[in-house]
């Protein structure tokens, strides 16, 4: 995909270098006409926007699926009153950059080590990734059994050179930290396909300029290989923060958000009040994780998205 | 389920290879197949394999009396994903025309009188337990027939153990406590099983204890309702400390935390465990997994301060209901079925499929003569009318995190009056979101 | 010599870890896959002392007349619709979006995020698919994949866009190309490669989805196959064996989608490397 050119992105923005006499301009602007948005916006507003906005409605309600009370901010009021959101919070900042960090930092060197020159690297490509395409369901139960205190293969192992394995999800202190390392076991062969999609997107003059500069591995790392893949980077953070943020299907395979409430997060907790069957309060939580999600992402997004267009 | 040719399916199969012939068959094979004139029915289960295989068995027993009827069983998740699915379709108005779901509050949570069908009229209302009958009414009709059998909430015990030690049944919990000691003394069993890998079973000792609570307070579900009894107060605190007492003992399983409903019956079953509080539907695990401790596991009620009043909590069976959006021929075809339901024909079926839970509540259904002791244990306490039913068919108010906050509890992470007071809490909403007065 | 250490080293080490983290676990699957029930209860590590891998998928395809059969022939169709309409839908968006500065681009910049964090209002969704007639479809299943697919592809394509020289459309466009034509001639080959990420990571994404058909799509005749899960999950008897032979034969088609994807990365990879 960077056939043709050495011209990349990355050397001179091209937006700038067009010839700006008008006749050209229009023309070049009918060439990306506005109604390539129209089909999926179609999509996307009725079945999500419409939607969306008709649950912000009710969660100004008490709503039992079958009536309807318009109730105000009650619901937001009793949804900050829950007993388990204030540790809901902290662990959902916990589970959100201890998995997105670690796709990351895995990610990226797993991309780059798996773009080098090395044996069996199909192999490990198709490795890495495959717990990507294992359902959530089947990876909770997997890791369910895996991890289970008694019995379960990974205490058995550590029990054979003497360490005692702990209760991986049913140590209140540590079910939310087993659950995110399982969440990265299965995600980090996404980042990192993203990573190696970046990799290529790398025009390779790069790297011979920089090899006859006499430039090191760690150099070329550094100056050549970061730098470019910073869109994949911003990909990756985005993808996987808002994910680690809103995450709860695995957490509720493994743990139920238990022992107790001890690894509950905000989606847990808006689950929690879904099931119960307080529908209004559960869509004014989902409005409530919205905000905090949104009010992380877009600055984060404006900003990572400004700074790459600086460069 | 209808058996439905497997052949089908294997041409389907067989015509693979093109997206588009596979679309073609599946979409064959997906059509309703309704077959000129006669009715067909669709009949939501839970989608347990026991609750499965009885329904399969009574559409078959209907269908063959009923040849211009056709009923195909459903089924769907259990626990909270199918209470959610039960409610989206119902309020959606898209229910399958007949569904098997709870009764007791979790059935009021459904808001009956807008959703389903007036049974009131039917001939075998008449027939069924009065017990039965208020957990599947409102003030203005009755919506519900039976499916299966009402049960106790209760400990199971293995009576080996028992005997060997020279314990006697309990009836107080400092009774209890005591022979629970003993057995940890003994060193071979777990004195009290817990399963917190199924956290729905961590509730026992506290919605168990309910005998005693009414034992105290005749009128405590009333004023609950009413919002004038808490749990954080006695007589309902006890249950939560009760749990916590027998944690800070030590007195539980060692694996408490991560074992599951299925290995505590087990555990009772083969004297690994000694004590089991749970709900007597254990008896149709019990048969599947552990038939030779049949004899083995017996059942006594969970006991409280009082000797005498010492008896059983008692959960009364699931209804069936018919949703107002079934109409017309299928509406008939539905009542049909129902009725058919409420047959003593219907009852042996039902024990003949999955062994029994305790009494039917149907007048002339009988028990078979060999029902595991977990079963014929209970008998004596309802034949001396020493029984209640459990807060869920005396009120519509049940908090949903119960289960969470009893884990916590039993687990040493919570405090039993915390606990309670979270749970006060998270009763407060329910009873909100139903519109109570008081609240 | 130090790339030949590299290679040979550093692959070795990275192999025996793979193994480790990565295979063993997908061992653990297709052991407790091969054996009895009985044995499978035990959840031990160990190779099966009796084989009856082939019994238990037999069982777990027979189960319920046949019900994966059916889950597989509508997880298929599903997946292969909702994943075109997605990535030529989303791939239209992503272009313009980067391609064409305008007062629009924040607006639509917003609604992509919010579509990836905002959580889908079960109920209000019912309630449209019963206005257009689509509840309970397979079509109404699709359309919902779509919609809330969309803003990642949108999200990928953008940001690949931006690496395809702007040259090559207006050499297009001065051989008198019209934008459909720029678009699906000449810059839609050259997304080949997250094109195909895309398509990997949202059949994944819709093969592996429970909630949607749970809710969407209610009714055994249109069950797909994560909902079979649940058969085995729920019975008094825990069969750990069929649980993971269901959930190994589940595993397969995104896999062999894997593989079949995974050379055209590689292909994608050689060409620019080579022409680059």
């Amino acid at each position: 995909m960077t056939t043709a050119t050495a011209t990349g992105r990355t050397s001179t923005s091209p937006g700038t270098i067009v010839p700006s006499e008008p006749v050209k301009r229009r023309r070049m602007k009918s060439s990306y006409p506005t109604w390539f948005f129209i089909p999926a916006g179609v999509f996307y507003v009725v079945l999500f926007l419409i939607p969306t906005i008709a649950s912000f409605y009710f969660s100004l309600t008490r709503w039992t699926l079958f009536d309807v009370e318009f109730i105000g901010f009650d619901n937001f009021v009793r949804f900050f009153q829950e007993p388990q959101l204030v540790q809901g919070f902290v662990n959902t900042f916990i589970y959100a950059f201890l998995t997105s960090g670690l796709k990351v930092v895995l990610g990226l060197l797993l991309g780059v080590f798996l773009s080098s020159q090395i044996i069996g690297r199909g192999f490990l490509r198709a490795t890495v990734f495959f717990p990507v395409l294992v359902s959530t369901i089947g990876v909770g139960i997997l890791f369910q059994v895996l991890m289970d205190p008694f019995g379960g293969p990974i205490n058995e192992v550590l029990a054979t050179v003497g360490i005692p394995g702990p209760g991986w999800l049913t140590d209140p202190s540590l079910a939310l930290v087993s659950v995110a390392l399982v969440d990265v076991w299965k995600g980090v062969g996404l980042a990192t396909l993203i990573y190696i999609a970046g990799m290529v997107a790398i025009p390779h003059e790069y790297f011979e300029a920089a090899k006859v500069d006499g430039a090191g591995a760690w150099n070329n790392f550094r100056h050549i290989t970061l730098p470019l893949l910073r869109p994949a980077t911003v990909t990756v953070v985005l993808l996987s923060l808002i994910g680690g943020l809103r995450s709860f299907d695995l957490i509720w395979t493994m743990t139920g958000g238990g022992p107790g409430f001890t690894s509950d997060v905000l989606a847990s907790v808006v689950y929690k009040q879904y099931q119960a069957g307080f529908f209004g309060l559960s869509t004014a939580g989902n409005v409530v994780l919205f905000v905090v999600v949104a009010a992380i992402i877009f600055p984060l997004s404006w900003w990572l998205n400004r700074k790459g267009d600086e460069q | 389920m209808v058996p439905r040719s497997p052949r089908r399916s294997i041409v389907a199969i067989g015509a693979g290879g093109l997206v588009l012939s596979l679309a073609l068959a599946g979409c064959t094979a997906g059509g309703s197949d309704s077959d000129g004139g006669a009715v067909t029915l669709s009949y939501l289960v839970d989608n347990q394999e026991a609750t499965v295989e009885t329904a399969e068995a009574l559409a078959d027993a209907f269908m063959a009396e009923n040849p211009d009827i056709k009923v195909e069983v459903e089924s769907r998740p259990q626990g909270a994903d199918g209470d959610n699915l039960i409610k989206t379709r119902l309020a959606t108005g898209e229910m399958s025309d007949v569904f098997a779901y709870n009764s007791g509050s979790l059935f009021q949570a459904l808001s009956p009188d807008s959703t389903l069908v007036d049974l009131s009229d039917q001939e075998w209302v008449d027939t069924l337990d009065e017990n039965f009958v208020r957990t599947v009414s409102t003030e203005k009709a009755i919506y519900g027939v039976p499916m299966g059998q009402s049960m106790a909430g209760a400990v199971i015990y293995n009576k080996d153990i028992y005997a060997d030690l020279g314990l006697e049944i309990p009836t107080t919990w400092e009774e209890f406590i005591a022979n629970s000691e003993a057995i940890k003394a003994a060193g071979t069993a777990a004195p009290i099983v817990q399963t917190y890998g199924d956290t729905w079973t961590s509730q026992l000792f506290v919605l168990g204890d309910f005998n005693n609570v009414l034992a105290e307070d005749p009128d405590w579900a009333e004023k609950y309702t009413s919002n004038e009894a808490k749990y954080v107060d006695e007589p309902a605190l006890a249950g939560f400390e009760h749990q916590q007492e027998a944690f800070d003992a030590g007195l539980f399983n060692e694996d408490f935390a991560s074992a599951k409903y299925a290995d505590g019956v087990a555990m009772v079953a083969t004297g690994e465990g000694a004590q089991y509080p749970i709900l007597t539907f254990a008896a149709s695990q019990l048969m599947t997994t552990n038939p030779e401790a049949a004899d083995t596991v017996g059942t006594f009620p969970l006991p409280g301060p009082d000797a005498s009043a010492n008896g059983l909590t008692v959960w009364m069976p699931n209804g069936v209901y018919i949703p107002k959006s079934t109409e017309g021929d299928k509406l008939e075809a539905a009542k049909t079925f129902v009725a058919f339901l409420a047959t003593p024909e219907s009852c042996d079926i039902q024990s003949e499929t999955t062994a029994p839970q305790g009494p039917f509540v149907i007048d002339g259904c009988e028990l078979p003569d060999d029902v595991p002791a977990i079963v014929s244990d209970l008998q004596p306490y309802f034949d001396e009318g020493k029984t209640n039913l459990a807060l869920e068919f005396l009120s519509p108010i049940k908090g949903p995190a119960l289960e969470q906050i009893t884990v916590a509890v039993g687990s040493g992470i919570t405090r039993a009056a915390d606990g309670a007071a979270q749970y006060d809490e998270d009763v407060k909403k329910q009873a909100q979101q139903l519109g109570l007065e008081g609240w | 010599m130090r790339n030949v250490a590299w290679r040979w080293g550093g692959g070795s080490v990275a192999i025996l870890v793979a193994i480790i983290v990565f295979i063993v676990p997908f061992a653990f699957i297709v052991f407790t896959a091969g054996k009895t029930q009985a044995e499978a209860s035990f959840l031990e590590f160990t190779w099966p002392t009796e084989w009856v891998f082939f019994d238990n998928i037999v069982t777990v395809l027979e189960n319920r007349d046949f019900l994966l059969i059916r889950a597989f022939v509508n997880s298929t169709i599903l997946t292969v619709a909702a994943v075109s309409i997605m990535v030529v839908l989303g791939a239209m968006v992503g272009y313009v979006l980067q391609r064409r500065k305008s007062r629009w681009n924040p607006l639509v910049n917003g609604l992509v995020l919010a579509g990836l964090i905002i959580p889908p209002a079960v109920v209000p969704t019912i309630w449209v698919l019963q206005g257009l007639g689509l509840f309970k479809t397979l079509v109404g299943l699709i359309a919902v994949h779509v919609a809330f697919g969309l803003s990642f592809c949108i999200l990928l394509f953008r940001a690949f866009v931006a690496t395809i020289p702007r040259e090559l459309d207006e050499a297009a466009i001065i051989d008198g190309a019209g934008p459909v034509k720029l678009f699906f001639r000449v810059i839609f080959p050259l997304l080949k490669s997250v094109i195909v990420t895309v398509i990997v990571v949202q059949a994944v994404t819709v093969f592996n989805d429970f909630a949607f058909a749970l809710y969407f799509l209610p009714g055994d005749e249109n069950a797909t196959v994560q909902l079979t899960t649940f058969n085995y999950r729920a019975q008094s008897v825990s069969a750990f064996n069929l649980l993971f032979a269901d959930v190994l034969l589940i595993t397969i088609p995104p896999l062999i989608m894997y593989i079949v994807f995974q050379r055209q990365i590689v292909a994608g990879m050689t060409s620019g490397a080579v022409k680059g």
